[in-house]
């Protein structure tokens, strides 16, 4: 049984983050939940997916967010808690559903989870979802920690049921990939199945029913913000007439500070976890009572804003200061230390940070960046680009995957990255306004998402480039969840569909489309080739697995190359190539065997021929 | 109860997070608070692992800069890199089997010695631990528990709230059936190591 799974209130568990929302769903009852995989959430999908396989909760993963909020909004308006999971930039997908969605509300409780990424560990923007909740009208939940992550999560699907309007549940990588150790709850069981009532003049968005809705969700509002007013999750602890106000993870480090300082005999903090509305009659209660106040909020000034204004209408002209050069950054996120630095600055007490030694005499300690694995078939499928392409003045626009990751020297196959599905669209444009020959990349999830749309853009308007499509047959960047072309017969699973990409690009009217192999070098190159000289829209597919993920399969059994001393030692492997399965001894090319996976790419574009099997040894 | 620090480093795959598991179940095994983070987008592919440890009653999941009570490398060029979260009164146990970035083979750096690198770490902090603990891990049966003997390691420099049989327990639930012996036999090399290496 999974461990989520398990039936005993009270027991203690150690989960990550992302496994207590996932408990706290299942407490809730979740029934049917759907994601597009993205890093900081992931493993919330990954659990509920394994669930799914041993209950009657649906799950599914999506082609992209717009498609996930789509089903579980249809499950959600039948009758049944829903839950929908995404990255923050994933919302940015979804905001069209999203938006009308407020307005027409829900039955079944629904849960939008949000992940946002301040910092931009793995995220290509930082940007703060709290906007979104403003944006939409809809309620808004967050988090702090581990423990609370789960216990808020039924409490987000009653929420839901009560104003009969979705909720946005915020978290921050912080909070999805912490763990602590957390007290299980009672279980709910779960309704899997609904009824649509229909109701056309509260369901169909036309102009004259919107223009009641929209009605409707700012009553809704109102109430939502009564709610705010006296729920569990927006608190004050302390006393004092020093006030800070926070939210998420930096309610940890205010904490933390505030003890650590010694002013928790006048200082009160006001932690704020229902978001939005926020509960302005309690913020102005608070404010009331404080000589001056701190908002603590990492990414934008939120709070901030709402709270000065809150203050004004309340006539009170207090001292009310967050984002500012001398205090809190708008950039990154917190650390308790620099928390601690603020607080003390602004209450004028005394602390000492930590001295850290002095490390200006360390010597240059070589990068460590993430690299395409050793024998990753994207690699293979640049190098054949670039040699088809010698010559010629090329542009690469590329798009979000592991093969972002050939932007990196000696590739350099990554010129101007923005978004999911991106590639294609912006290939277009980069055609028609620059010399350059363009030749984009694409991976097969991203192609599913929104690649397709952008592709049928450049044939419709005559665009001129050639999209190299980097079918791998997985997820691989976010930890190889399936996506609409893989063969899931390979998992053991049944009942799914697949569609095959070249199929859908000769449907869409691409007239050149090659399907190419890339660990066959010269034929690839070959292929390529032709590619870039026809005039139009060509599209090259390059199938082979990734090598993580047929490991993974059993279906690699890798086989290790090694450097013979026929090596005349010019490196073209090394220099072009890149694998990181190289190293150099003695200055020379050497082959790690326990990370040579055998793709023989290597071998093949070895000038001397130098690079032989290791002889397997009987042992 | 005092609040503990503790910040492992490591380069993707070194199973620095199955050590997190361990150290926060034998955690709660003993009683003691315990809250982790820990940053692994995209460490299958060569990237560095953090994992940062808080024990006691602090909220905070992540450690600043000069705050860690004790810094585990299980890399030495990473055991460098994360000197910032150490202070004059940290101790730092590095293992000493190098893994050479990607970025040295093609000539974008230098690894630097590791002799020098002891000797860094030795000048700035309190106390440095220094063994090869991929060699131990070796010894014991199987490379991969070099996780393991780092464990053992750092049990022994008795900074965290954990007592040994507590971890022993964590690791006999927590780790992989077939490899509870070796991990075992490698937490108590690095245990011993420990001993000898200060
Ligand atoms: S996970 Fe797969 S696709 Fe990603 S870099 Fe590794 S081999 Fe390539
Ligand atoms: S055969 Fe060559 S390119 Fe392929 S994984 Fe091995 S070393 Fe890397």
């Amino acid at each position: 049984m999974h461990k989520l799974l398990t039936d005993q209130p009270g027991q203690q568990m150690l989960l990550l983050g992302n496994e207590a929302i996932t408990r706290g769903a299942v407490e809730a009852g979740v029934a049917f939940a759907s994601t597009y995989p993205g890093t900081p959430s992931s493993e919330i999908s990954l659990n509920l997916f394994q669930i799914s396989r041993e209950t009657d909760l649906y799950f599914e993963y999506s082609t992209n967010e717009k498609v996930a909020l789509e089903v579980a909004a249809a499950a959600a308006v039948s009758g049944v808690r829903s839950m929908c999971m995404m990255k923050h930039v994933g919302v940015n997908v979804a905001a069209d559903v999203l938006m009308t969605l407020a307005y027409i509300g829900v039955k079944g409780g629904l849960v939008i989870l949000t992940a946002d990424d301040p910092y931009m560990f793995s995220s290509q923007n930082e940007q703060d979802n709290r906007y979104y909740a403003k944006l939409s009208g809809l309620p808004m939940l967050e988090p702090s920690s581990v423990e609370e992550a789960r216990s808020m999560m039924p409490y987000a699907f009653d929420l839901s049921e009560k104003l009969g309007e979705p909720v946005l549940f915020r978290t921050t990588t912080r909070v999805n990939h912490s763990t602590a150790a957390v007290t299980l709850g009672e279980m709910r069981p779960r309704q899997p199945r609904g009824d649509f009532v229909k109701d056309p003049f509260n369901f169909v968005c036309v102009p004259a029913v919107s223009r009641k809705l929209h009605v409707r969700l700012l009553e809704n509002m109102e109430k939502a913000e009564k709610i705010a007013g006296t729920s569990e999750y927006n608190f004050t602890e302390g006393a004092g007439n020093q006030g800070i106000i926070c939210n998420g993870v930096s309610y940890n480090y205010v904490s933390d500070a505030v003890t650590e300082l010694g002013i928790a005999d006048n200082t009160k903090i006001l932690r704020i976890g229902f978001s939005h509305p926020l509960p302005q009659a309690l913020i102005k209660d608070f404010l009331g009572g404080c000589e001056k106040v701190l908002v603590v909020e990492e990414g934008e000034p939120y709070m901030e804003e709402a709270v000065k204004a809150f203050a004004q209408e309340a006539g009170l002209t207090l001292p009310i200061r967050g984002k500012s050069a001398d205090l809190f950054s708008r950039l990154y996120e917190f650390d308790p230390a620099t928390v601690k630095k603020n607080i003390a600055a602004f209450f004028d007490v005394p602390y000492t940070p930590p001295v850290i030694p002095d490390l200006s005499d360390l010597p240059e300690i070589p990068q460590r960046p993430p690299t395409l694995c050793a024998g990753c078939s994207h690699r293979a499928t640049f190098y054949a680009v670039k040699k088809a392409a010698e010559g010629m003045d090329v542009m690469h626009p590329s798009d979000i995957g592991c093969y972002t990751l050939g932007f990196l020297p000696p590739l350099s196959m990554a010129d101007f990255v923005v978004c999911m599905g991106a590639s294609a669209g912006t290939s277009g444009g980069f055609s028609k306004v620059t010399d350059k020959k363009v030749i984009s990349f694409i991976g097969d999830s991203t192609f599913f998402h929104s690649g397709i749309s952008g592709l049928i853009n450049a044939v419709f308007n005559n665009h001129k480039f050639t999209l190299v499509i980097l079918d791998n047959g997985t997820t691989a960047m976010t930890g190889h969840q399936p996506n609409p072309g893989v063969d899931m017969t390979k998992l053991n699973m049944d009942g799914f569909g697949r569609i095959s990409i070249e199929a859908v690009v000769r449907a869409i009217g691409v007239r050149h489309v090659s399907v190419i192999r890339p660990y066959k070098v010269q034929k690839s190159i070959a292929a390529i080739k032709e590619a870039l000289d026809y005039d139009g829209v060509s599209v090259v597919i390059s199938q082979e697995p990734c090598s993580l993920y047929a490991k993974s399969l059993k279906e690699l059994k890798p086989r290790a190359f090694y450097v013979t001393d026929r090596c005349k030692n010019h490196r073209t492997c090394l220099d072009e190539l890149g694998c990181p399965a190289f190293y150099l001894k003695d200055d020379r090319v050497c082959i790690d065997p326990d990370l040579c996976i055998g793709c023989t790419v290597c071998v093949q574009i070895c000038p001397e021929n130098a690079i032989r099997p290791v002889k397997k040894t009987e042992g | 109860m005092d609040t503990k620090r503790l910040i492992i480093v490591a380069v993707g795959g070194q199973g620095n997070l199955l050590a997190s598991k361990v150290i926060g179940e034998a955690a709660l095994l003993s009683g003691v608070p315990v809250r982790m983070s820990e940053i692994h987008g995209m460490a299958q592919r060569g990237g560095v692992v953090e994992s940062a440890i808080v024990f006691g009653d602090a909220k905070s999941t992540i450690i600043s800069d000069g705050e860690a009570d004790l810094l585990v490398g299980f890399e030495p060029a990473e055991a460098l890199r994360a000197l910032n979260k150490c202070n004059a009164a940290t101790t730092v146990i590095t293992n000493l089997s190098p893994l050479s970035p990607f970025t040295v083979a093609i000539g974008k750096g230098v690894y630097p010695r590791l002799s020098r690198i002891q000797e860094l770490i030795r000048a700035k902090t309190e106390k440095l631990i220094a063994f090869d603990a991929t060699a131990l891990a070796r010894e014991a049966g199987n490379v991969m528990a070099v996780n393991m003997v780092l464990l053992g390691a750092m049990t022994r420099t008795g900074i965290l709230p954990l007592a040994a049989d507590k971890v022993k327990e964590a690791i006999r639930t927590r780790t992989k059936k077939a490899f509870v012996e070796v991990n075992l036999k490698a937490f108590e090399m690095g245990f011993e190591a420990a001993e000898k290496g200060e």
